[in-house]
């Protein structure tokens, strides 16, 4: 196979983990307020129970983003400066959601005070609803086409951006997400909430049938090839699926139905842009695959590398998925660690 | 301010921020791995409670390393499009590396740490912080590599044609010179912050304890935290020695490599033999070389950490008029846009730099001898000035770090691609052909200004936390998690957690 060929598939799959897997703590954190219920020190111990289904996790997940950066990076720089460049606005906005989260999970239990707590919380959740909308609209917005100059320089501006299509993108990955981190949390969890994640789940399953199906055959009757309708079909399948699942509680297949749908739209979205990386619209030049690659010499280390490295990473990923495969309940949730901020006096000194 | 200046303030900021943390997380992971380790050999607890107290400590820091980290490899294609066109062929290959072979290691192995007291028997526990030890060091090579590879490219062709370098030869790219010189220096300095920051912790930790006169704190002295004092010490000692000995290394490659950094960071205009070691320099140093008095010199070190001699011939170094004249020669003496080029980076900045990356090591000595000397043969220390020169200590190598990049980069200038002297020279860049023309001013501006914000709140709330654990001291005693040691537990499957958020 031609290795540019391959590595535009390496760099799918790269997104592929990365929405999968970052796809269901997004979820979760979006939840993080929406599903507990009860007295104050319920809903604590509930947003705990959230918590700390992803604690172990979420960071290892977000990786697959960052390979996902550094991978177009070696085999596409093209690619890496254009979209990169194009897209600086709504990058800098998920990067300040991914900071938020990402400090707000590691420090929210460091300190036991309601008000820390708090802010914690809404960090974690502002860094999961807008980066989970904002991954659509950008996606949305490589489907669609952008107005790329004869250098290949991306000259829309960024309110281009938010075109409709692109919105409703957002929107897909905003509910694809809330649908399969409710499923997640279904599946790790015990007691009450896992009785009400099934409960929102088997709703969010028929709202994201809407939504992604709406923008799924847009994308297909204005953009897109007519294979990929194969992807759509099975989305859709998987959807109702996720449906039928979460009615029957079968949480594993429904979660592995939910992870479908997410690896179809990705299927979908780079089906339809391939041969480019960056379709351009209004007569511009496309960027295309060929034209965006590393040389053959670069693309020969870096399949070495992947074919190695890739296969043991998803191992050992996998591995501490099944060494924390235990479901969370309030009753496994230790009385908090934190300290206060401020240091009881100790008489000794 | 144009969008060059402006990409330049922003990645000046966010990087040397980022290596705030990083050089604590490399230094310190290792050392905790030890500590766990001393733990499961000698089942003493005091190794368990220092792992416990420093391990939090580390997790704290290493959160901020994370979060800054990934604004990092977005910047390249953000701010610095242009750069990322001409280098992406040879310099995406480290940074892919880094993140296959390291970052999952990193990520997946410190959650199976922090979560897995109880979930994974002793040795898997050990071996996840030793993996994930070696695996920061582990990203730092690789990003060294991509790093060292702008100072001195090696291993790469420039076409013509595509009018970008191509790489021709991995083995090369990472076995760089450069990058052999640059690694064991970084990560010797990475170790002298972690053991700075151990020595200086424990220091206070033992001095308090002792002063307190109650038999059972002056146990705790001289149990827990002596022998955290002496481990520090000796990573001091032994880190030190490496910084000094790879930093003669990158001198003496900077002045094969990079002679106008050399000729900068001493201020020397003319070239010379038998260079003096300028220790303070008066004078406009921001306007050049020309007015500037060098106060206090040693003679023939500057000749000696370039060339290895001291006097004669062999010791010449060439001045900032000499580069000058060379690379105008070589280059041309004005850029595409027509403007007139200077080959030397700011001289003011390389300058002080260097002199402060190297001064602020002097702390580091300081309290290394003084806790060696007051703790010898099993002694516990109350001396006060003791503590009070490990809480001073500390951020100094944090600080030497930060001016060692600023001197490294900026002494780079006006290349972010440096032309190699012996290689092939047309694989080159200008700094401000790096950045991105797709994006405007007031776009830079306003993530620079919302990562500033952002960072700077980050930072309040790292050092209060980091204040709040380091007072708190290490747990008083600390119960064995591991599934071992509660074989004969009946009610196991109903016990909550041993750790959660
Ligand atoms: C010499 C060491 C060194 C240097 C020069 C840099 N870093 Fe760094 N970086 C690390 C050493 C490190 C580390 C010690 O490995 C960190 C700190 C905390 C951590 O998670 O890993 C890290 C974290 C870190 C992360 C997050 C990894 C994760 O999520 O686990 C990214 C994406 C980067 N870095 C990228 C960069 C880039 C693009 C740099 C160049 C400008 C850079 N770093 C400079
Ligand atoms: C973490 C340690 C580092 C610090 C503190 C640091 C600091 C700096 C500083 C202060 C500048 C500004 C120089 C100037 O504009 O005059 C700069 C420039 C630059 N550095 Fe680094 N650097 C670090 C590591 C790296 C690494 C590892 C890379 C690449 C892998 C890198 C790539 C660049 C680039 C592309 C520039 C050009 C942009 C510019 O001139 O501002 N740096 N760096
Ligand atoms: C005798 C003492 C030292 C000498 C001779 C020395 C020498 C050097 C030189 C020549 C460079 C520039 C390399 C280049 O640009 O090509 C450098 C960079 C650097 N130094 Fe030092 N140094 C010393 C002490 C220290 C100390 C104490 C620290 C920190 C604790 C430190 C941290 C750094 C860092 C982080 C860099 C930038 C990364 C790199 O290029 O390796 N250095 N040093």
């Amino acid at each position: 196979m031609d290795l540019t060929i391959l590595w535009f598939v390496i760099i799918a799959v790269m997104w592929t983990g990365y929405l999968v897997l970052e796809g269901f703590d997004f979820g979760v954190g979006m939840l993080l307020s929406i599903l507990p219920r009860g007295s104050k020190e319920q809903k604590e111990t509930e947003r705990r129970v959230l918590v700390n289904t992803i604690g172990p996790l979420w960071d290892g997940n977000e990786v697959w983003l960052i390979t996902a950066g550094a991978a177009t990076f070696a085999a596409f720089p093209e690619w890496y400066a254009t979209m990169f460049s194009g897209f600086y606005l709504p990058l800098l906005i998920i990067l300040v959601g991914l900071v938020a989260r990402g400090v707000a999970f590691e420090y929210r239990g460091k300190i036991a005070d309601a008000r820390w707590v708090r802010r914690c919380d809404l960090a974690i959740q502002a860094g999961s609803w807008i980066p989970a909308v904002m991954w659509g609209v950008a996606f949305g917005n490589l489907v669609r086409g952008l107005l790329l100059d004869s250098g290949h320089q991306y000259v829309g501006g960024f309110w281009a951006l938010l075109n409709p299509f692109a919105l409703l993108g957002g929107l897909t990955t905003l509910v694809l997400f809330l649908l399969h981190g409710s499923v997640f949390l279904a599946l790790k969890t015990d007691g009450d909430v896992r009785l009400r994640a099934q409960r929102l789940a088997s709703g969010l399953a028929v709202a994201a049938l809407l939504v992604a199906g709406g923008w799924a055959v847009w994308a297909q009757l204005a953009y897109s090839v007519p294979w990929t309708w194969a992807a759509v079909a099975v989305a859709a399948l998987a959807l109702v699926g996720v449906v039928a699942a979460t009615r029957v509680r079968r949480e594993g297949v429904a979660f592995t139905l939910s992870a479908v749908a997410i690896v179809s739209a990705v299927v979908l979205i780079f089906g339809s842009m391939y041969p480019d990386v960056i379709p351009a619209v209004d007569g511009g030049e496309s960027l295309t695959v060929a034209e965006a690659a590393s040389t053959p010499y670069t693309l020969t280390v870096m399949s070495w590398v992947a074919v190695v490295l890739t296969p043991l990473v998803i191992a050992y990923q996998a591995w501490t998925y099944w060494v924390f495969r235990r479901r969370l309940s309030t009753k496994d949730i230790p009385a908090p660690a934190g300290l206060s901020w401020q240091k009881i006096k100790d008489a000794a000194f | 301010m144009d969008a060059l200046d402006l990409a330049r303030w922003q990645f000046a900021i966010t990087t040397v921020y980022h290596f705030i943390f990083v050089p604590l997380t490399i230094g310190l992971a290792p050392l905790v791995a030890g500590m766990q380790t001393a733990w499961v050999v000698t089942k003493k607890e005091r190794w368990l409670r220092l792992t416990k107290f420093f391990g939090k400590l580390l997790l704290i820091n290493f959160a901020l390393g994370v979060v800054t980290g990934i604004w990092q490899e977005f910047q390249f294609g953000m701010a610095w499009s242009e750069y990322s066109r001409f280098v992406g062929d040879v310099f995406g290959a480290p940074l892919a590396m880094e993140t296959l072979a390291a970052f999952f290691v990193e990520s997946v192995f410190i959650g199976l740490w922090i979560f897995g007291w109880d979930r994974v028997s002793k040795k898997v526990h050990l071996a996840s912080i030793w993996l994930f030890a070696i695996a920061t060091n582990l990203s730092a090579f690789f990003i060294l590599a991509a790093n060292s590879w702008m100072q001195h490219p090696v291993g790469a062709i420039y076409n013509p044609e595509t009018g970008r370098a191509e790489m021709v030869d991995i083995g090369a790219v990472l076995t760089n010179n450069t990058l052999l010189a640059a690694f064991p220096h970084t990560i010797s300095a990475a170790f002298l912050t972690a053991g700075t920051f151990v020595c200086g912790i424990a220091a206070w930790w033992m001095v308090r304890l002792a002063r307190s006169k109650k038999p059972e704190h002056l146990e705790t002295a001289r149990t827990v935290y002596r022998p955290a004092v002496r481990l520090g010490v000796w990573v001091m000692i032994v880190s030190g020695i490496g910084v000094i000995w790879s930093g003669d290394l990158q001198g003496k490659l900077m002045y094969e490599q990079q002679p106008g950094k050399m000729s900068s960071a001493e201020a020397l205009c003319e070239g010379t033999e038998a260079a003096e070691f300028s220790i303070l320099a008066v004078g406009p140093l921001y306007a050049g070389c020309e007015d500037v008095d060098h106060l206090i010199s040693i003679p023939g070190i500057t000749s000696f950490l370039g060339t290895g001699h001291f006097s004669g011939p062999e010791s010449y170094l060439p001045g900032v008029y000499d580069v000058q004249e060379q690379y105008t020669e070589r280059y041309g003496d004005t850029t595409a846009s027509g403007e007139a080029v200077t080959y030397t980076p700011p001289l003011a900045i390389t300058y002080w730099s260097f002199r402060l990356m190297i001064g602020f090591a002097a702390f580091s000595v300081a309290l290394a001898l003084a806790a060696l000397w007051l703790t010898r043969k099993g002694r516990v220390s109350d001396n006060v000035w003791l503590s009070r020169l490990g809480i001073l200590a500390i951020p100094m190598p944090f600080a030497a770090s930060s001016f060692g990049w600023i001197f490294t980069e900026v002494g780079r200038q006006p290349w972010v691609v440096a032309p190699n002297p012996t290689g092939i020279d047309q694989v080159r860049l200008l700094t401000e052909r790096g950045v991105s023309t797709a994006v405007p001013p007031g776009v830079i501006l306003t993530s620079m200004i919302v990562l500033t914000l952002i960072y700077a709140v980050l930072a309040v709330v790292w050092y209060r936390l980091m204040h709040r654990y380091t007072i708190e001291g290490a747990p008083g005693s600390v119960r064995d998690e591991s599934p071992e040691a509660r074989d004969d537990d009946p009610d196991d499957a109903d016990r909550p957690l041993s750790f959660a958020y």
